[in-house]
């Protein structure tokens, strides 16, 4: 592996000047699921890589704060899938934290790098999309805060600024009655990228949010406030001509060894459409 | 050109025993673990998480160690397959279940499988086959034992209630 300087901040404020002196040259380590990969390989060769589990703000549990559940940038998927309050109002995240990787895996990866690598496969992207999360960015600037809907722009590429690092990613409490699920389709069950990932949320006005990701260079959401997908009595014609506006913006790559275009596009729907039958069963059951 | 190699001394608990050492900040647990402890029970293999031979427990957790810095396990306590057995050389019943019920053909994802199995059933004791199936996920054997592993798993499982 090629050498860096290593940094361990016990600070905000450090970090966040190790950022801007630095910039594109210094890389955050967290779970280090993904970088550590990129370190070996030498897609990346940083002068410095900044380790965040010394600084104690970013190592809060998962609490809530004013409406809203905070998780922290260091939180892993193990402890979001476990926690009582994601469990409860957010179960969709719940079960894609779930599938995320391998039990390994889980017990290093945290949701904030999840996010940042933006991959357009990432599990968790759906659900926090549908639950209309927030990034909390701090940087030289002060604090911002980016719907999740605006953070995300291809494959490895996000809207922060340079000197900009994730603090935590927030999720509102819902206001309203939902159901949600999240579904996706791998080659093999147990430890595989999704070749679709799909998350579905119906609530009590009949508003209903998709958000589905791996058929493009992004994760796209959607949302249908006409009530016609969340009626279990709508006819199924209904539901298709729907269905396949929102599934417009699919444009999977021609180039992936996962699944091909085609294939992706035929289980998006067919996830699509289970996702939502779950969603509404949940809903009625409360 | 020379490059300057960072070191960073770290203080770690590997199966009970206090370690104090240098370590270059580019290494990795498992370079650490096998390298410089020279505990090469713990195999390294294809070295993106994915396979498992790397498996330790890590303050308690199972971790890839082939995707954790060295110096990130800095004040952590570490279990590695050497850790597993009784001071007195007798094999813990996990591993003895693993040699009875014919779960180990090559070997060489025995450590990492090991791990894993043993962190499943001090989470849940009484797993079920999927259980052990998602429990394992992370742990590759390309002997194809995997059917024998799941045996051993439930066999000790059962074996702990008598």
């Amino acid at each position: 592996m090629h050498t860096f300087a290593y940094a361990r901040p016990t600070t905000l404020a450090e970090a966040v000047a190790l950022l801007e002196t630095h910039g594109p040259d210094a890389r955050l380590l967290a779970g280090g699921t993904d970088l550590i990969i990129r370190l070996r390989n030498g897609t990346l060769t940083p002068v410095v890589v900044v380790d965040l589990k010394r600084i104690p703000e970013l190592c809060l549990a998962i609490h809530e704060d004013g409406g809203r559940l905070v998780i922290s940038a260091t939180t892993v998927m193990t402890d979001i899938a476990a926690n009582e309050l994601v469990r409860r109002h957010f179960p969709a995240l719940a079960e894609s934290a779930a599938v995320v990787g391998s039990v390994q895996i889980r017990n290093r990866a945290t949701l904030a790098g999840n996010v940042c690598n933006a991959s357009p496969a990432a599990d968790t992207a759906p659900s926090l999309l549908v639950y209309d999360a927030t990034v909390v960015a701090e940087g030289p600037g002060g604090t911002r805060r980016i719907l999740v809907d605006d953070f995300f722009v291809r494959s490895g590429v996000t809207t922060l600024a340079r000197g900009e690092l994730v603090t935590a990613i927030e999720l509102p409490l819902p206001a309203r009655k939902m159901g949600a699920v999240h579904v996706r389709r791998t080659r093999r069950r147990g430890h595989d990228l999704a070749s679709v990932t799909l998350c579905c949320g119906v609530d009590d006005a009949g508003v209903t949010r998709i958000a589905y990701g791996s058929v493009g260079p992004r994760p796209v959401l959607v949302v249908d406030e006409s009530g016609a997908l969340a009626d279990p009595a709508a006819p199924d014609e209904a539901k298709a001509l729907i269905f396949e506006r929102m599934f417009a913006d699919a444009s999977p790559s021609t180039r992936s060894m996962r699944a091909s275009p085609e294939y992706r596009l035929a289980m998006l729907r067919v996830l699509g459409a289970r996702a939502l039958r779950t969603a509404i069963d949940r809903l009625a059951q409360g | 050109m020379s490059e300057m190699i960072q070191t960073v001394p770290i203080e770690l608990t590997v199966n009970g025993r206090r370690r104090a050492l240098e370590v270059a900040v580019h290494h990795t647990l498992l370079d650490v673990l096998r390298d410089d402890l020279e505990l090469t029970g713990t195999k390294e293999c294809c070295l993106v998480g994915e396979c498992g031979a790397c498996t330790v427990s890590l303050d308690g957790r199972i971790v890839d160690s082939c995707l954790v810095l060295a110096v990130e396990a800095d004040g952590a306590q570490v279990t590695t397959v050497e850790g597993l057995a009784a001071v007195d050389g007798h094999l813990s019943p996990l591993q003895q279940a693993f040699l009875d019920k014919g779960a180990v053909q090559c070997g060489f994802c025995i450590p990492g499988q090991l791990l894993s199995a043993q962190a499943l059933l001090a989470e849940n004791p009484h797993p079920t086959v999927p259980e052990i199936q998602e429990g394992l996920a992370g742990n590759l054997c390309r002997c194809a034992c995997y059917q024998q592993i799941t045996e051993a798993v439930l066999a000790t499982a059962e074996g702990a209630d008598r």
